[in-house]
């Protein structure tokens, strides 16, 4: 196998004195989509903070297309190709989605490039481009989100929660969206609570529970073993 | 479990809604109310009540506006439209000290204990604000100390707030708001931080206060507490109430299981199809709650709301101190 | 009807200059939050390397501009939001205010330090030329200002609309953290709006001083003016403040135009920025409680009762056998030291205490001064009542601004500060234009303290006094409620606190402080005017209260100590006059960040000795009965430590119950589980 794109190992983190991360171990291989499921409060946006840059490591490594990437920030990382699209609103609400879109080309990629393929990917937000993106619906501002992560051409794409406060048919359309990034190849790490939806996409699938990985695997393995934590009694 | 108190009327009136309850109007009704910060609506014609002696959930998935709720009903936050009504009485431009005169305390869900005093001397604050500064020619001793026996934080006593456990915070947030006997209790996430014991022990204690007359509304995500512990239940998403009633109702009620669990069965597809016109507004994702609220709860909501919990909620309900070796099943 | 056009002219002029600095107070506000005092001095520091430039080396005219405006002032702002104001923005607002203050002092100090006073002229642009219209003659400088402030109107909001980084800058107020995952750097945006921002500055402070001089304070009180045009646009407006900037210009205008040259109401011409700040502010809409305030701040310990008690017999002590050895002349300064200690002690109770900040407190000493010298009843009633007025006074100035919070509070007392010094002290009924007046040394209990020494020991005296008072509030009710209104004002509304009122009577009690000093003081001056309460002088109290020490008795005393010999070290070496101030405004500006100050170090210092020496001494005393330092021994340096005596009385009353028997779970229990 070669290099992974993605690679942490024993990584912990903390909020003051509670720690939140207790030693994580992950291998995210170059061109995979990989799941990472796991109930509330499981440290997974905790994880994705600190890969994305936004949160610093207590101890452990990481490293990103084999570099070692620990102390950089997070707009270091975004430059490199790390595309982090955060969970909540990941767009400025008060800026117009043209707006927006012009800041996304700080990932390296000139304006009018990123403006074309949004607007081409997602057509309505061409007709909603001096409209505050702060005014749209949560399915247009994923969209608009979204757009970062088509435009940007990163080396490896995090999405955290893409799915929260959205109509399941919004979200089986940005998770097609997102097999579409990954048939162009990029790797892509996804963070969900429902895992339904994610594995819909995904090559390969982790849990975390109480701050580590408990099981990875293959979406159907982990699916049947892991039901019962990943889904409780909701399925 | 622990049966409920007896002291409490059953049935009658279990189905809360805007309309008065038996005997007359609601303590507290929220009448479409409107929050807008920028462009976005975090509150959407939030309507809902609060009967008195009866402990009241405010459900629904993160960002649903709960919180921004509570703003509103304290007001620490200004409707953009909309009324509160406290007792029959509008108290949407009265200011947050007058509120609090008139019976509404709280907690919060990030915490707002007075960090550099004591856990004693927090709980003495809210006696000498509720009394008057100058009301210090009475002894309060006693009574701070028999409230911090209540909540069951009088072993903290002398601990610096800032640095209690955060369950523990939260218990003495609660004591504060009890100093001034208030008759509409707001809780924020009260239970988050509590281990299971500590949790039934806060139902126990929540049953008893409502016993006493007060009004209760809580936003919660442990639905076994909720269930347990409360009358009637507001759900709420993207700002608006989708489902009111009993604990049963709720969790019965396909619009609340498409809102929690984002990702419906087939059957449950078709059974929705009529849910069609709610639009965006349908289905959410339970989304993860903030980590920096420490929750050691750790199922989905859905395992609760499901009929029967499954047999792997009581594994993750309490952080596993070694938890399982991760199984390599494949790589 | 020439005379009005060439005064609307005249006032579009100002305005111009005015929009011009406001429009770069508002642009760095907006994107870092950190509200700029010495914005103004920036300008006038700038303005002074301009002349520098132009007239002293002789560069010629643009490259002395492009010079200043492209190379200096954007070097300085670069500078100031990388190594100062950083991460300014999210503390309390107190901290901002305060190290910006020093900011002020250090660069009025530094550019009396390195341009000593001399007469300087800076020739307006173009001084030859003009057009006239009808009978007004408008000069070539009054139209280029125009023009620029048009142009720079323009030019901000094309940077704000048009480009990547300005469209960056707006995003960075949301949302900096969502910038940084974009790829944007949040930090290059904010030093880049700084350095425009004080670019504007320095073209504001160069466009004004052909016509109002090369002057230290004048070019810097100038901020005044753009804080009110900006406070019309609520800080964030940009053609708001545009709008405030014109019609503050052209009213001021047509208030030296029209109104009386004389008699009261020619008072009123000077302070027109003032009275439009206050009006602007006092309309300003309701504040909402923020939740999630910065909490636990730790603040200097309390020392215990018969300590504080041994300290001020102490200081007693000193002060007499001062009295008994020095001639007039010193003790004076002693008592002048005295005095400032206590205003200093006001400012304990309201910055230390309270975290709200006063850039008038001497204005108030000066209202207590005089009172009791126009009361002429030289004892105690006469001094309680100067007292009373100067606390009446205070309530007056935070009662318009009771919906508000910190920033405004603070920039109404500046421009009460102003408003009193150009206008009320200098009037007829006080101390008259450049007038003194005479005032009496008190008698107490009818006895007449007429000798300095004696005066002086007086005065100690009510130090003492005050302190204690001021630790015995401090353990009470007032004292928790202060605390915990600093920790979280929400949770204070929520749990039913006016804290509204409880604002206004803690401004009015501090001001009281203030007041009563001014009033000892009067008494011991003999003479005093207007002169000795200059608002400007509030700004070095400040600054030494904070380097000393806001939170302790003690550090009240340092700074006053220190305050007082202040000018006697300008006056010893004059050379040095303006480095004092630098030295002291750029210390504030390193020691801002803790208001415990030098104090909290001594304290710190004590506690290391007391560990370290204090066990071979105790070992060889006898022991002592009953509470044996139970406060300070813990490693808890930092930590304030409230209420001993309570604490060993509830203790006594009611144990705490065995943890074991608690419903809750003891202290700490999860630690095992997260220990490895």
């Amino acid at each position: 196998m070669s290099i992974p794109i993605l690679e942490i190992c024993d990584l912990h983190a903390a909020y003051g004195r509670i720690e939140v991360l207790r030693g994580v171990d992950l291998k995210v291989p170059k061109g995979a989509v990989m799941a990472l499921l796991g109930p509330n409060g499981a440290g997974k946006s905790t994880l994705v903070k600190v890969v994305s840059g936004q949160k610093k490591a207590t101890s452990g490594d990481i490293h990103l297309g084999g570099v070692h990437v620990q102390n950089a920030g997070s707009e270091e990382l975004a430059r490199l190709g790390l595309c982090t699209v955060p969970e909540g609103r990941s767009v400025f609400p008060n800026l117009t989605v043209e707006e927006n879109l012009t800041l996304m080309s700080y990932a390296g990629v000139p304006t009018d490039a990123v403006l074309e393929t949004a607007y081409s990917y997602f057509p309505r937000l061409a007709e909603r481009r001096n409209q505050l993106a702060g005014t749209m619906s949560g399915g247009e501002q994923q969209m608009l989100a979204m757009s970062r992560a088509l435009s940007s051409d990163p080396a490896l794409l995090l999405l955290d929660e893409l799915s929260m406060g959205l109509a399941p048919l919004i979200v089986d359309e940005l998770y097609d969206t997102v097999a579409q990034i990954a048939e162009s190849g990029v790797s892509i790490l996804c963070i969900e609570q429902f895992a339904r939806t994610a594995l819909r996409v995904a090559d390969y699938a982790a849990v975390m529970t109480g701050g580590r990985i408990v099981a990875t695997g293959e979406p159907a393995e982990v699916l049947e073993t892991m039901s019962d934590v990943i889904l409780g009694g909701a399925a | 479990m622990l049966g409920r108190s007896s002291s409490r009327p059953e049935g009658g009136g279990r189905r809360a809604s805007r309309h008065a309850a038996v005997g007359g109007r609601p303590l507290l009704e929220v009448e479409d109310v409107v929050v807008q910060f920028g462009g976005v609506t975090a509150v959407n014609e939030a309507a809902f009540s609060v009967d008195a002696g009866r402990i009241t959930g405010l459900i629904g998935p993160n960002g649903a506006g709960k919180t921004t709720c509570f703003n509103v009903i304290t007001g620490l936050q200004k409707p953009t439209r909309g009324r509160v009504w406290l007792d029959g009485r509008n108290v949407t431009s009265m200011p947050v000290h007058r509120r609090a005169h008139r019976g509404i305390a709280r907690t919060f869900q990030r915490l707002e204990a007075f960090g550099s005093l004591t856990v004693r001397e927090n709980v003495r604050v809210a006696f000498d604000i509720h009394r008057g500064i100058t009301g210090l020619v009475r002894p309060v001793a006693a009574d701070i100390d028999a409230l911090l026996e209540r909540v069951g934080i009088a072993a903290y006593a002398a601990e610096r707030a800032d640095s209690i456990p955060t369950g523990t915070a939260r218990l003495l947030e609660l004591a504060r708001a009890l100093a001034g006997d208030p008759k509409l209790l707001l809780l924020d996430e009260p239970s988050s931080g509590l281990d299971e014991t500590e949790t039934d022990a806060f139902g126990d204690l929540l049953i008893e206060l409502a016993g006493e007359g007060r009004a209760i509304l809580m936003v919660e995500h442990d639905m076994d507490l909720v269930m347990r512990v409360c009358d009637d239940i507001h759900v709420l998403d993207f700002g608006s109430v989708i489902a009111s009633g009993s604990p049963a109702d709720i969790r019965n009620d396909p619009a609340v299981q498409q809102a929690y669990l984002g990702y419906a069965d087939e059957a449950d597809e078709a059974d929705q199809a009529g849910e069609a016109d709610r639009g965006a507004g349908a289905g959410v994702a339970y989304a993860e709650s903030a980590v920096e609220t420490t929750r050691t709860d750790l199922q989905p909501v859905g395992a609760a709301l499901g009929a029967a919990p499954v047999g792997a909620a009581d594994e993750t309900t309490v952080l596993p101190a070694v938890p399982p070796a991760p199984r390599e099943v494949n790589q | 009807m020439g005379s009005l056009l060439s005064f609307t002219i005249l006032g579009l002029f100002t305005g111009a200059a005015y929009a011009i600095a406001a429009s770069g107070l508002v642009l760095t506000y907006t994107t870092t939050r950190v509200f700029n005092i010495a914005h103004g001095a920036f300008g006038m520091v700038l303005a002074f390397t301009f002349w520098d430039f132009s007239q002293r080396q002789g560069l010629p005219l643009w490259l002395s501009l492009v010079l200043v405006l492209g190379v200096v002032a954007p070097a300085i702002g670069w500078f100031i939001q990388r190594f100062v104001t950083r991460g300014l923005g999210e503390g309390p607002v107190s901290v901002s205010l305060v190290v910006t203050v020093g900011l002020f002092v250090g660069l009025i100090g530094l550019a009396q330090f390195v341009w000593p006073p001399e007469p300087r002229v800076v020739p307006p642009f173009m001084a030859a030329s003009g057009i006239q219209l009808g009978s007004t003659y408008v000069t070539a400088h009054q139209i280029i200002t125009i023009v620029l402030s048009g142009v720079v109107a323009i030019a901000l909001y094309a940077l704000l609309n048009r480009t990547r980084v300005g469209t960056a800058m707006r995003a960075s107020v949301d949302n900096p953290e969502l910038l940084k995952l974009f790829g944007g750097r949040p930090d290059t945006v904010a030093a880049l709006s700084w350095a425009i921002g004080i670019s504007l500055a320095a073209l504001a402070g160069i466009l004004l001083s052909p016509v109002i001089g090369l002057a230290y304070y004048d070019l810097t009180l100038l901020v005044i003016n753009a804080y009110a045009a900006a406070m019309l646009g609520r800080l964030k407006s940009l053609p708001l403040t545009f709008v405030g900037a014109m019609g503050l210009g052209i009213l001021q205008s047509f208030a030296v135009a029209y109104l009386p040259s004389d008699g009261f109401m020619s008072g009123i011409r000077a302070v027109v920025p003032a009275l439009f700040l206050f009006v602007v502010i006092v309309a300003m809409p309701q504040a909402q409680l923020r939740i999630g305030q910065v909490k636990g701040i730790v603040s200097a310990p309390l020392p215990s009762t018969p300590k504080a008690l041994g300290w001020g017999a102490g200081l007693l002590l000193l002060v007499a056998l001062l009295a008994g050895a020095m001639g007039d002349a010193d003790l004076l300064l002693v008592g002048t030291a005295a005095t400032y200690a206590m205003v200093m002690l006001s400012l304990v109770l309201l910055t230390g205490y309270g975290g709200h900040v006063s850039l008038a407190q001497f204005t108030f000493a000066g209202v207590g001064a005089l009172a009791y010298a126009k009361l002429d009843e030289p004892n105690l009633y006469g001094l309680l009542l100067s007292a009373l007025i100067a606390a009446g006074v205070g309530a007056l100035v935070a009662l318009p601004v009771l919906r508000l919070t910190g920033l405004y509070l603070a920039l109404s007392t500046l421009a009460f500060g102003v408003l009193m010094d150009k206008m009320i002290f200098q009037a007829e009924f006080a101390f008259g234009f450049n007038g003194t007046l005479q005032a009496e040394r008190m008698s107490i209990l009818g006895l007449q303290v007429a000798s300095t020494a004696g005066y002086v020991l007086l005065m100690a005296g009510f130090l003492v006094a005050m302190a204690l008072a001021l630790l015995w509030m401090r353990r009470g009710v007032l004292g928790r409620v202060l605390i915990a209104m600093r920790d979280s004002p929400a949770a204070c509304g929520t749990l039913g606190l006016d804290m509204r009122w409880f604002r206004v009577g803690l401004f009015g009690l501090s001001a009281g402080m203030a007041g009563l000093a001014g009033g000892l003081f009067a008494g011991l001056r003999g003479t005093i005017g207007a002169a000795d309460f200059q608002f400007f002088n509030s700004l070095p109290l400040l600054l030494l209260a904070v380097v000393c020490g806001v939170t302790s008795v003690t550090g009240a005393t340092l700074g006053g100590i220190g305050l007082m010999l202040l000018p006697v070290l300008q006056s010893s070496r004059p050379e040095l006059a303006g480095l004092v101030f630098a030295v002291l405004g750029f210390g504030a500006v390193a020691l801002g960040r803790d208001p415990n100050g030098l104090a909290n170090l001594l304290f710190k210092l004590g506690r290391w000795l007391d560990a370290e020496i204090g066990p071979r001494v105790r070992s060889r005393l006898p022991v002592l009965p009953g509470r044996a330092q139970p406060a300070e021994l813990p490693a808890s340096g930092s930590v304030d430590e409230p209420l001993d005596l309570d604490r060993a009385a509830a203790h006594e009353l009611y144990p705490p119950a065995p943890a074991a028997t608690s419903p809750v779970s003891p202290p700490h229990q999860e630690v095992p589980a997260h220990a490895r």
